[in-house]
């Protein structure tokens, strides 16, 4: 009652800024000049970005994409800084990872304004201008569509609350009506029932899915890029876990209202907060950080992103299959333990 | 071999706060048709339910068809047929849909075991492709029954199975309980109506979580250790006042249209002294003749009993 007020200030006022920091961003020099040093150390001083490593060559650059944390790239080419001198203009190349569409945009947007503002310090006239151009490339999503960003949440945040609050009632219907008594006085076993109420809403969200996936590709101009059957088989993984989720909280509570209410509010608002769709999970302070692994959602955008988005296959996403995994057969277990062979 | 053993059972609810049923010991022999009888919230319910496995007496022991009640719940599980006081079938299912789901979580079929259904079954057939929750009273614990048969159980335990059933559906009920003992199979059945336990082979008696008495029907009816008296004037209620104001009288309530009358002592004439105490009362009309107990009457009398000289 009086928790759920505190717990959203402080979530709002503290976590959940659209304001990106500590940017984590890699600078490939082929210059190595004076202007270009310049332009780095003005980019090291700043609050917003933080300098991951120097890579060598461009190949490279996307490399270090594919693992996830680097959000931006700055390119200089070779001779920026005689270009710059000479002939009054030169040319920087940013890439930014458009698979987050947001924070693509709000990072080119920082790097554009420090390359603006040192091109203005090393003016020497207002009249004689020299002209840093910067060249943007979004990667993954050369448009900046914006629905790139909100499938995957769309994903993760439809199934994570189906699942769950179809599943939650199941066990606890049965309690209620007192259907529970007599199939506790019959031969079957709680796995079995456990099993048998989660198949039907495992199929039901798989056709909830594939629906998502038909709207997304036919509708949204969503590409997939990745491997169809590999974003498949891990929406089913992600439902199962979603569908523990729920089995656990039929069997630990005791009314269908109970039930509900903790997994339709107890799971939108950490699902919405915590995934990173809405706000990026990189500036909130580290609890905040800490608690969004706990997060089934979490694990399972990140998976979409890189399968969907990104084209990366399973190598790429096997840790986050682990987790999954490993969650489910935690909840299940938990569920399994509670659920409770007489009546209290 | 007994079907049915409690020894001592107890269990209290709230942690201890609310006494449902107080060391509980009784017998059903294999075979018998048991009716456990006693008003709501005697402790009927808790007794089923301990010996479904579905709740933990705090104390004490009992058996099920040979197997403890803790240690082998699951064996009595898979052996016993149970009807819960409350209608606990799916109700957006259908009678028939409801059957063949307990006949498959019990691995069994329809047909396998239909001819120990078929005579409940064939009343309720009609109506098979209607849902359970727009059944009438009589018809769930029609299909209640047949599902609680399915399995073919060695044990049918069976909860207030007529309560809130009307008076025909309830003598067929009972018709059908008979025909099932005949099968061999043992029930235990509870009631909180008295004249159905004269339906019963055996009976206990039980009131505020205690038996108070398990015996044949007429048996209990015989124990009953003084006479009784039937008695009836035009003004019913100042009637029972004034008697209940008489030093003689032991005990005196209303039952239906009558007063049942217990003495203290019994004389030679006493019908005639009642009528002579009720005419110096004022009394028109005054009606009294010696009856042969009921059930009730028995009960009654125990209740008191119980009530006079507290057991602790």
């Amino acid at each position: 009652m009086f928790g759920l007020p505190v717990v959203q200030i402080i979530l709002f006022g503290f976590a959940l800024t659209n304001e990106v920091k500590n940017i984590e961003i890699i600078i490939l020099d082929n210059a190595k000049d004076i202007n270009s040093r310049q332009i780095i150390n003005k980019i090291k001083a700043s609050s917003y970005f933080q300098i991951q490593e120097s890579v060598l060559n461009y190949n490279d650059i996307e490399k270090t994409f594919k693992k996830g944390n680097v959000k931006c790239a700055l390119i200089f080419p070779a001779h920026f800084g005689d270009d710059l001198l000479h002939l009054g203009k030169a040319q920087v190349q940013i890439i930014a990872d458009g698979s987050d569409p947001n924070i693509a945009k709000t990072v080119v947007n920082y790097l554009t304004a420090i390359i603006v503002d040192y091109q203005q310090l090393i003016a020497p006239s207002p009249a004689l201008s020299y002209r840093i151009i910067p060249e943007t490339r979004m990667l993954y999503n050369e448009e900046g569509n914006g629905s790139l960003n909100f499938i995957p949440g769309v994903m993760a945040l439809v199934l994570m609350i189906v699942c769950t609050t179809l599943t939650s009632v199941a066990v606890v219907k049965e309690k209620e009506l007192g259907t529970m008594e007599v199939l506790l006085v019959s031969p079957f076993k709680p796995v079995f029932v456990l099993i048998a109420k989660a198949i039907p809403y495992l199929l039901l969200s798989m056709i909830n899915v594939i629906m998502i996936l038909l709207l997304a590709v036919y509708l949204l101009d969503v590409q997939i890029k990745g491997n169809v059957f590999l974003l498949f088989f891990e929406s089913v993984l992600f439902i199962i876990t979603c569908l523990s989720l729920g089995l656990m909280i039929s069997n630990i509570t005791n009314s269908q209202q109970t039930a509900m209410l903790l997994s339709m509010m107890g799971m939108m608002l950490p699902t919405l907060i915590f995934t990173g769709f809405l706000f990026p999970l990189e500036n909130m302070p580290l609890p905040f950080q800490i608690i969004s692994h706990i997060i089934p959602a979490r694990w399972y955008f990140i998976i979409v992103k890189a399968v969907m988005l990104k084209g990366l296959g399973f190598k790429y996403v096997w840790k986050e299959t682990l987790i999954l995994t490993g969650m489910t057969v935690v909840l299940l277990g938990i569920a399994l333990k509670n659920f409770k062979i007489r009546l209290q | 071999m007994n079907a049915v053993e409690l020894h001592k059972i107890s269990k209290t609810y709230d942690k201890g706060k609310l006494r449902a049923v107080h060391e509980v010991s009784f017998k059903v022999k294999k075979g018998e048709l048991f009716g456990l009888i006693g008003s709501d919230g005697a402790g009927k319910t808790s007794l089923f339910r301990i010996l479904t496995t579905v709740l933990l007496a705090d104390s004490g022991s009992a058996t099920v068809a040979g197997f403890d009640v803790v240690k082998d719940y699951q064996q009595i599980r898979n052996r016993v047929g149970y009807m819960p006081g409350k209608f606990s079938l799916y109700q957006d299912l259908t009678i028939k849909e409801n059957l063949e789901f307990f006949a498959a979580i019990f691995g069994t079929t329809i047909d396998e075991n239909y001819e120990l259904i078929k005579d409940i079954y064939d009343q309720i057939k009609p109506f098979s492709d209607r849902r359970a929750g727009k059944l009438s009273g009589g018809m769930k614990q029609k299909l209640a029954l047949c599902c609680a048969l399915i399995h073919k159980p060695e044990v049918l335990l069976l909860d207030e199975p007529t309560t809130g059933v009307d008076v025909v559906s309830r003598k067929e009920f009972w018709a059908m309980l008979k025909a099932l003992k005949e099968k061999g199979i043992t029930i235990l059945v509870s009631t909180p109506y008295m004249d159905e336990a004269n339906l019963c082979e055996r009976i206990a008696l039980i009131q505020n979580g205690e038996i108070m008495s398990v015996d044949t029907p007429e048996n209990i009816i015989k124990s009953f250790p003084t006479t009784l008296f039937a008695a009836k004037s035009e003004n019913i209620y100042k009637l029972l006042n004034d008697f209940r104001s008489d030093a003689k009288v032991d005990s005196c309530y209303a039952f239906g249209e009558f007063l049942h009358i217990t003495l203290k002592e019994n004389g030679g004439s006493d019908i005639e002294d009642l009528k002579e105490f009720a005419a110096q009362k004022g009394h028109n009309d005054i009606f009294i003749q010696q009856i042969t107990p009921g059930i009730e009457d028995s009960f009654i009398r125990l209740m008191q009993e119980k009530t006079q000289k507290p057991t602790h």
